[in-house]
């Protein structure tokens, strides 16, 4: 049977209208709309359903009515693919496919498809979840944006394992997908390791296995004017948990964190004491659960604190595991967390790691 | 994570063993730790040093998180 593609568009490419109808609230529509048309041609065993509508101004000012709203008119259907845009370099319209696609994404669990220009601001805030095509900056290169996605969508349907993001023309997600090569000499990680280390050497060049991101530089924070007044929380990626680890963070790639209370602790009760122990598996955790302290510094924080050269030490710590973790799951895990910071005023942060 | 956290306008010192990744991704102020394993005191010494050293480094990250820089800036710490 034929596969499902809901698709989303803009009130421009919707039909509606230009900027004076970009307060245009959704709407959704059976068939194909604009753009949609053209997907539908090109989709190999699937069609598009539905197209889903919404201006640019509307979405903008309203996200939040706005996504709700199409959460609504999707309940119900059936999807194995949403596509939105091309979006070009068209700020808003990019924000917009963005937070479409996540949303669909994180309430329905479908996998989606995007593309627009790399200037565009929905690249940097939501490349880390959906499909994203690196597309041109203006819609008379639709065609070719076109192309290139629908060639991805049919891979995607067909349930095709897509190459890597250079290869299939998008944007780093950000996300770590594990390959299995076939068990050969050549294959081994030492040997490529090798390979790549004597080509270096030599001058040649050569292709890393591990994409460092580009460094996105952020603004130094001001410094505390009064340590003696300040509150400071403690963070850390070396995996200290009570012994029963609660949480259940995993000891790699975690996805999940923890807050624990140490508030009146002079130092943190080891593993032999049933208190605290690490769970990252990069490293022996011999001297951690021995000494939790050596990851967490409870005590030095908490003697600091009663001579007074700092105000106070936040109630709790906050714990994850850094190894195999992705920025971009270390940066939610972060956005997690500050709201209980915010919720006892903490002033400033020590963050270790393993 | 010790991006994220500064963008939301904490001051926030990264304690780590390896400088050079901490820079690479971004810190802004870093105190250096003495290893992967044991960061802040390594077991083969007396417990009495290594007390020493975890409070003298906290100290260190402490101080930065108070001190105004104007670049990335790997704090110097004495033991």
């Amino acid at each position: 049977m034929a596969k499902k593609v809901i698709y989303y568009v803009n009130q421009f490419f919707g039909g509606i209208g230009g900027e004076d109808t970009a307060d245009f609230e959704p709407e959704i529509r059976e068939g194909q709309v604009g753009p949609a048309m053209a997907a539908n041609a090109a989709l190999e065993d699937a069609e598009v359903t539905h197209t889903i509508i919404c201006g640019d101004n509307f979405m903008g000012s309203n996200t939040q009515e706005a996504l709700d709203r199409i959460e609504k008119m999707l309940e119900g259907k059936e999807m194995d693919l949403f596509i939105a845009g091309p979006a070009f370099q068209a700020g808003r319209y990019g924000v917009a496919c963005g937070n479409v696609c996540k949303m669909v994404g994180e309430k329905f669990g479908v996998p989606t498809l995007t593309s627009m220009n790399v200037e565009n601001p929905g690249v940097d805030m939501f490349k880390g979840y959906t499909r994203m095509m690196s597309g041109h900056n203006a819609a008379a290169q639709m065609r070719k944006d076109m192309a290139a996605m629908m060639a991805v969508a049919n891979k995607m349907l067909r349930g095709e394992e897509l190459g890597t993001p250079e290869e299939e023309g998008m944007f780093h997600s950000g996300r770590r997908i594990e390959k299995f090569l076939e068990y050969t000499r050549e294959n081994t990680a030492a040997y490529r390791g090798v390979q790549m280390l004597i080509k270096k050497i030599k001058g040649e060049p050569y292709q890393t296995e591990l994409e460092i991101p580009e460094r996105d530089v952020v603004p130094i924070a001001e410094p505390i004017a009064d340590l003696s007044k300040a509150n400071i929380a403690m963070v850390t990626t070396g995996g200290i948990v009570p012994v029963d680890n609660p949480d259940r963070i995993q000891s790699a790639s975690a996805t999940r964190w923890g807050r624990y209370n140490v508030a009146g602790l002079d130092k943190l009760p080891n593993r032999e004491a049933n208190g605290y122990k690490t769970i990252h598996a990069g490293f022996d955790p011999a001297a951690a659960d021995a000494c939790p302290d050596v990851i967490m510094p409870i005590d030095a924080m908490r003697a600091y604190e009663k001579e007074g050269k700092i105000g106070k030490l936040h109630d709790y710590f906050y714990s994850t595991v850094g190894t195999g973790t992705t920025e971009s799951e270390a940066a939610r895990m972060a956005e997690e967390i500050i709201p209980y910071l915010q919720e006892d005023g903490v002033d400033a942060i020590i963050l270790t790691s393993t | 994570m010790v991006k994220v956290f500064e963008r939301a306008g904490y001051p926030i010192v990264h304690m780590c063993n390896l400088i050079p990744v901490s820079t690479t991704v971004g810190a802004n102020r870093m105190v250096p730790t003495i290893s992967i394993p044991y960061p802040l005191g390594d077991p083969n010494t007396p417990e009495e040093e290594q007390w020493k050293l975890r409070y003298h480094r906290v100290g260190v990250a402490l101080d930065a998180l108070a001190t105004p820089i104007e670049e990335q800036t790997a704090f110097k710490v004495k033991i």
